[in-house]
């Protein structure tokens, strides 16, 4: 059966010409492999999110009125509505995390440098993207919580010199957090950013297809000099069953969280409420907001949170471009690049924990 | 000679056919943009209850509490010191826009968002607000306690 289907294809779209270059692809083999794997975990989740947010809007409301009820409705009458939902608040931070580790571990091992700076650049888009998207679906089920990060996170696009109030405004549909922006944040979440999204996935995966997987520049000048230490496996079938084994066990992870650990839903937002003791971001927002907590009112003449956010951007815009100030051959640039990405890690990681310890 | 006029006339026709579509195609393009780009822009919301508005009944609020009103559409904070004194201020907090509340505990006036902290004139005094709350006048009319926007001098 199977055989006919595929005699059938290959006679009106050469199926095997089609899929030759798949074939083709090999992945390197060194002790480093397994970091390999980060990317497909990240897809892997992508994928998961696109299914249960599917599954999300079928009872879904967007509206200030009826969003927080419909999220309870579907977490308390649905039929495995509460699972649904967790999977989909789990999944969402498993892949900002596995994003976060692809692109240091992209880093470290210096799969940016020449041919594949765009890649980088790609990767680092869909981060953002990722980012936004856990932004956006923050708010949808308008709880206390979501509404002032929701405030907070605007008031600091707001900030940004000449084009930030403008910017505030189209983000909220209006001066302040209301039911406008939860329709805006929906109309994001789920049309804007996951068109945008899927192309970039496509182009990022193209790009790897067209380059192939870096090999570690130590692991490369090793298997110069000894060619027979050099090893590699087809990528269809060996790597990407080894692969679907990730897909696996991230799969369990992800069931056991969802199962074992329910996700909250707290109270209703309620926009004249102050905002309740103990309140945080999702923690990876914690390091830039654990800095804008600990910047002092003023520094020199500017606002200090000022500051704070053109500083985060401008950072954001040179780890984008990080490839591109890597000179070929130049030994002191990929050290400063290496000790960039030690401290940025350090820094991150330091904050993060001190945001959590903090009162 | 003549080839030369041919080939001289040639890209020049060309030109003139490109200059047009092309400024067709750019003239559509901002067509298409400009009612897109405006329907971004939310329309203005009116600002409901504008200068005044009736914040709590006499009697409301104990010494050293608060509460927050709706002023417009933005929240205030309406509290009564120790001393029985009623002080109505912003409740945005300056830094971020978060919602402040008054601690009786310190008898101050707190953000949880980030830790700031004013005194109870609405001065920041520590933590990141860069500026001092925005105060407003409290009137006792009747039973009403009556907040209004201070005018401007």
């Amino acid at each position: 059966m199977l055989t006919s289907v595929r005699n059938w294809l290959d006679e009106r779209f050469d199926w095997a010409a089609l899929t030759a270059p798949l074939r083709k692809k090999t992945v390197p083999v060194h002790q480093l492999s397994y970091w390999y794997f980060l990317g497909g975990i990240t897809l892997f989740l992508f994928g998961i999110q696109v299914g249960t947010g599917i599954l999300l809007l079928l009872y879904y409301r967007p509206s200030a009125n009826e969003a927080f009820e419909s999220v309870q409705y579907i977490m308390t009458r649905v039929q495995f509505g509460w699972l649904v939902r967790s999977i989909h608040s789990w999944a969402a931070n498993l892949m900002i995390f596995t994003a976060v580790c692809h692109m240091f571990s992209v880093l470290f091992l210096r799969a940016y440098r020449k041919p594949r700076e765009l890649t980088w650049v790609s990767g680092m888009i869909l981060l953002f993207l990722a980012m936004g998207f856990g932004f956006s679906g923050y708010l949808l089920p308008w709880n206390t919580l979501a509404f002032f990060a929701t405030k907070v996170g605007t008031e600091i696009a707001g900030q940004v010199p000449i084009i930030g109030r403008p910017l505030m405004v189209f983000l909220r549909g209006g001066e302040e957090v209301t039911g406008a922006t939860l329709t805006r944040f929906f109309g994001f979440h789920v049309a804007v950013l996951p068109g945008i999204t899927t192309l970039l996935v496509l182009l990022h995966l193209a790009l790897i297809q067209r380059f192939g997987i870096s090999v570690p520049p130590h692991v490369e000048s090793q298997w110069k000099a000894h060619p027979d230490e050099s090893r590699e496996m087809h990528f269809l079938p060996n790597f990407l069953l080894r692969e679907l084994m990730a897909w696996y066990i991230a799969l369990g992870v992800l069931g056991a969280l969802a199962a074992l650990s329910p996700w909250g839903l707290g109270t209703k937002a309620d926009p004249f409420a102050p905002a309740p003791a103990g309140i945080k971001p999702e923690w990876y927002f914690m390091f830039m907001f654990q800095t804008l907590k600990l910047i002092p009112a003023k520094i020199w003449r500017l606002d200090g949170e000022v500051v704070g956010i053109l500083l985060f951007g401008v950072a954001g815009v040179i780890w984008s471009l990080l490839p591109f100030l890597e000179r070929d051959g130049k030994g002191r640039s990929r050290r400063w690049i290496l000790g960039a990405g030690i401290f940025a890690l350090a820094y991150m990681a330091s904050m993060t924990v001190y945001g959590y310890v903090a009162k | 000679m003549a080839s030369t006029v041919v080939s001289d006339a040639g890209p020049t026709r060309r030109r003139v056919v490109e200059l047009f579509l092309g400024g067709g195609l750019l003239a559509s393009l901002i067509s298409f943009a400009y009612p897109v780009l405006w329907y971004l822009v939310p329309p203005p919301v009116a600002d409901l209850g504008g200068d005044e508005v009736v914040a709590a009944k006499v009697g409301d609020l104990k010494p050293s509490s608060a509460k927050i009103f709706r002023f417009g559409n933005r929240p205030g904070l309406l509290l009564r010191t120790a001393e029985g004194e009623y002080r109505a201020l912003s409740a945005t907090c300056t830094h971020l826009s978060c919602t402040v509340q008054y601690r009786s505990d310190l008898h101050e006036i707190w953000c949880a968002c980030h830790n700031g902290l004013y005194d109870l004139n609405g001065r920041n005094v520590s933590g990141p607000p860069p500026r001092p709350l925005e105060n407003y006048q409290v009137h006792v009319r009747g039973d009403d306690l009556v907040v209004s926007r201070k005018r401007e001098v």
